[in-house]
């Protein structure tokens, strides 16, 4: 199967100005790659550096040092150094994101929370609701709170409103930062649907599962995180 | 005096007074004005500022309109006088006789027979020849002052043409009213350049502006700005494609010469409101109503 | 996935920078003002510039929209016909004639950028009437077409903008501005008066225009959560100088230089 990311070389740490200038080693020399239709699921105890690789990848914490490189627009890009402009870029076009928590918008809709990645990429409006609603539907939000702003919403349906806009449209590469945590039997269910089919259309996928039956129902491959010497401080930042 | 009919140019009241340089100003303030008059002919509706002189009666009376006239004034002209279209107002007569008594120089009340028509607020109704000079006395020169209140700033957007703000009011008026109220000081663009005001005339003169044979000069004596439309200039009235311009119509006719193409002033003659039309162009109205006979000065 | 996309994807890789600044620099004391500041701004793009108060934010704006000269330094913008202008070798006549068209200037305090004594469809249609349009029924169209935009009750054109509330008057300048189809908007503390509530429905109606007309905006901005919401890059300024630049979330995620971390921890979940 064809790579759609290699990393290779990747590290992370950061400094502390505010607070003597502690320097943390978080991540060190990582080295992987996914393909498509493959999920790399990060393996490794509370600590380890899992959302922060994953938030490296995604541009929004500035790597130390190493390469990530994935297929963009039938290219490879270098992400370590892009401009900011490449990276939104990408997160439009090739890189999707799915967090377990939702920023809410003051003022805007579940539904337009929803579809914004398909507007951003040049949808209709009209292809946009459909899709939409469908995604809604089937994680089980109900109609009466599309309209709504998921401010006031519970924490599972704003993790659920989340996943919707993170399967809104297809994506080569996503990145998953626990998107079953704390969802019930159902609605995991259909979150695996979203990741199984999301696999079977091509995409590479990276995960961060704790729930193992999750974990075992998508991954292909692991990637061992835990430190060989983990410096104490390390536990106190990252995770 | 001079070679026009001698009934219609009477003699001044009063003789010339001795003591007073010709035409009140000293020839340095005079030649002054008239290279300030020269440049405002050379860039029409540009106002041009000038050293104002006191003149020894208070701003607002037609100190800008008089310090013009003085300049341009020679032995042999014939002035006219008007205010509000009317040679025998207060204001009208006092200037008339000011120079007659410091120039010596004939007056008229007689439209074609002036050389210089100093006015304010309005154009004669009886058309201009290319022989005459009409002297308007101006309060507030500066057409955008309404809405931008610095100087710098207005100048700036007269170099630039940056004239929007022109239409604002228009537009305003017509969200108001329905119709474009501006009925007097309608601001005009001249020879496709600069925004004017044409001085507090009804904006039923201002197709008067446009094309005339006569030299039309504006001085503002407390703003101490003088501007000019030339000879022959396009001059036209701001408006809107399905707002134009139109002037003042009246369904009566001048209760005394019966003219119904005239500016009409509205006059209530008793207590029981009832309202007579009568022309403000006094001259225009006499002669309708006497073709043949020879005016008097009136007012005197 | 749509054609749409195809052609919106497509546009995006042809673009040239629409805005170019290099090393500008004024200074009206040591660290006073702003020095050596860079960038490339593209169509469609927001970008945020963050600091504290003094730290050259208000300069920089007045550089860039040219209302000051600098010191040194070069900006250069791209115009509708694709020539690439110098603006301080410009006319002042041709920054000014941008100024009303293809730029757009949104002031903090509404007053300043509206005309108080003439009503909101007076407003919004001055710029319009500035670039010659004398049909008095279009500008009708588009005053009433804008209102809405900015959702001010149509009925309200022909009130004077000191009856609207604080919001709805900077609701009305930003119409004023839009009604031009500007490419590049600046925009200094838009938000800066505005009450917590109005602050939200202003900033979700700032994201929608700018996405829906792909707005080049240069935003000022002393608060965090406000650059989150509609940057898409930041730079944040201390002293005159730029500290750091890049990527909105990466900035207030992961700031590198000591003060934009003070910066971030200093605001309450920015």
């Amino acid at each position: 199967m064809s790579k759609l990311i290699e990393v290779a070389g990747l590290s992370k740490t950061f400094t502390l100005h505010q607070q003597h200038g502690v320097v943390l080693n978080v991540l060190r020399e990582l080295s992987f790659s996914v393909a498509a239709g493959e999920c790399l699921v990060l393996h490794g105890h509370s600590g380890a550096g899992k959302s922060t690789l994953l938030r490296t990848l995604y541009g929004n914490y500035l790597p130390a040092g190493g390469s990530i490189r994935l297929r963009h627009r039938d290219a490879w890009l270098e992400l370590v150094g892009a401009t900011p402009r490449q990276i939104l870029e990408v997160r439009r076009q090739s890189l999707g994101y799915v967090s377990q928590f939702l920023r809410v918008i003051p003022r805007v809709s579940t539904l337009d929370v929803v579809m914004e990645p398909a507007l951003a990429r040049g949808w209709s409006k009209i292809d946009a609701e459909a899709r939409g609603k469908q995604l809604l539907t089937r994680l089980n939000i109900p109609e009466a709170l599309w309209q709504l702003a998921p401010g006031t919403f519970s924490g599972g349906e704003q993790q659920r409103v989340n996943i919707a806009r993170g399967f809104m449209v297809t994506w080569p590469l996503m990145l998953l930062d626990e998107p079953t945590a704390s969802l019930d039997e159902a609605n995991r269910q259909v979150v695996l649907e979203l990741i199984g089919e999301a696999k079977a259309a091509g995409a590479a996928l990276i995960g961060i599962f704790h729930d193992r039956a999750a974990r075992e129902a998508v991954a292909d491959h692991y990637l061992d995180m835990t430190p060989a010497t983990p410096a104490p401080q390390e536990y106190c930042y990252a995770g | 005096m001079n070679g026009l009919n001698p009934n219609a140019a009477s003699q001044a009241a009063g003789a010339l007074e001795s003591g007073y340089n010709f035409a009140y100003l000293d020839e340095q303030t005079k030649r002054m004005i008239r290279r300030g008059l020269l440049k405002a002919v050379a860039v029409p509706g540009y106002q041009v500022p000038f050293g104002g002189r006191e003149m020894p009666l208070p701003y607002g009376w037609g100190t800008g309109g008089m310090q013009l006239s003085a300049a341009i004034l020679g032995a042999d002209d014939v002035l006219k006088v008007i205010d509000q279209g009317a040679d025998d107002t207060t204001n009208a007569v006092s200037i008339r006789r000011f120079f007659a008594r410091t120039a010596g120089v004939a007056t008229t009340t007689r439209t074609p027979e002036a050389t210089v028509i100093q006015t304010r607020h309005r154009i004669p109704e009886t058309p201009l020849h290319g022989e005459q000079i009409l002297v308007f006395q101006v309060p507030i020169p500066e057409p955008l002052r309404f809405i931008e209140p610095s100087e710098t700033e207005t100048r700036t957007m007269h170099a630039l043409g940056d004239y929007g703000v022109m239409h604002v009011k228009l537009y305003e008026d017509i969200a108001t009213f329905g119709h474009i109220a501006t009925s007097y000081a309608y601001p005009v663009t001249v020879d496709e350049r600069y925004v004017m005001d044409p001085s507090p005339i009804p904006k039923f003169d201002n197709p008067k502006l446009h094309m005339s044979p006569a030299l039309m000069l504006f001085g503002a004596g407390r703003e101490k700005r003088l501007y000019a439309v030339p000879p022959f200039t396009e001059v036209v009235s701001l408006d809107f494609a399905d707002h134009p311009f139109a002037v003042q119509r009246w369904e009566e006719n001048c209760a005394f010469c019966g003219s119904h193409d005239s500016y009409l002033d509205e006059l209530i003659v008793d207590d029981a409101g009832s309202k007579r039309f009568v022309c403000s162009d006094t001259d225009y109205c006499m002669q309708r109503r006497e073709p043949f006979e020879p005016q008097q000065e009136v007012g005197q | 996935m749509s054609a749409a996309e195809l052609i919106h994807g497509a546009a995006v890789e042809l673009d040239q920078p629409l805005f170019s600044v290099h090393d500008l620099t004024r200074l009206y004391g040591p660290e006073k003002g702003c020095q050596g500041v860079s960038f490339d701004l593209y169509p469609g793009e927001v970008l945020g510039i963050v600091g504290e108060s003094g730290s050259g934010k208000s300069t920089l704006l007045s550089l860039l929209s040219g209302r000051c000269a600098p010191d040194r330094g070069q900006v250069s913008y791209r115009g509708k016909d694709g020539a690439m202008l110098d603006l301080y070798a410009a006319s002042e006549a041709q920054r000014r004639t941008l100024l009303r068209t293809e730029w757009g200037f949104v002031e903090q305090n509404p007053r300043d950028g509206l005309r108080m004594g003439v009503s909101a469809g007076a407003n919004i249609g001055e710029r319009l009437m500035a670039q010659g349009v004398r049909h008095y029924g279009q500008l009708r169209a588009a005053g009433i077409d804008w209102l809405q935009q900015v959702e001010i009750d149509p009925m309200r054109i022909d009130d004077l903008p000191r009856t609207f509330s604080g919001g709805m008057q900077q609701r009305l300048q930003i119409a004023r501005n839009l009604v031009s189809s500007p490419r590049l908007v600046f925009m200094d503390e838009p938000t800066g008066g505005l009450d917590v509530s109005v602050q939200a429905r202003l900033l979700d109606l700032l994201r929608g225009l700018v996405r829906d007309l792909d707005l080049a905006v240069v935003i000022v901005t002393h608060d965090l959560a406000v650059a989150r919401l509609l940057a898409d890059r930041l730079m944040v300024m201390r002293r005159s100088h730029v500290v750091e630049a890049g990527l909105t979330d990466q900035i207030l995620d992961d700031p590198q230089h000591p003060y934009s971390q003070l910066l971030v921890s200093s605001v309450l979940q920015p």
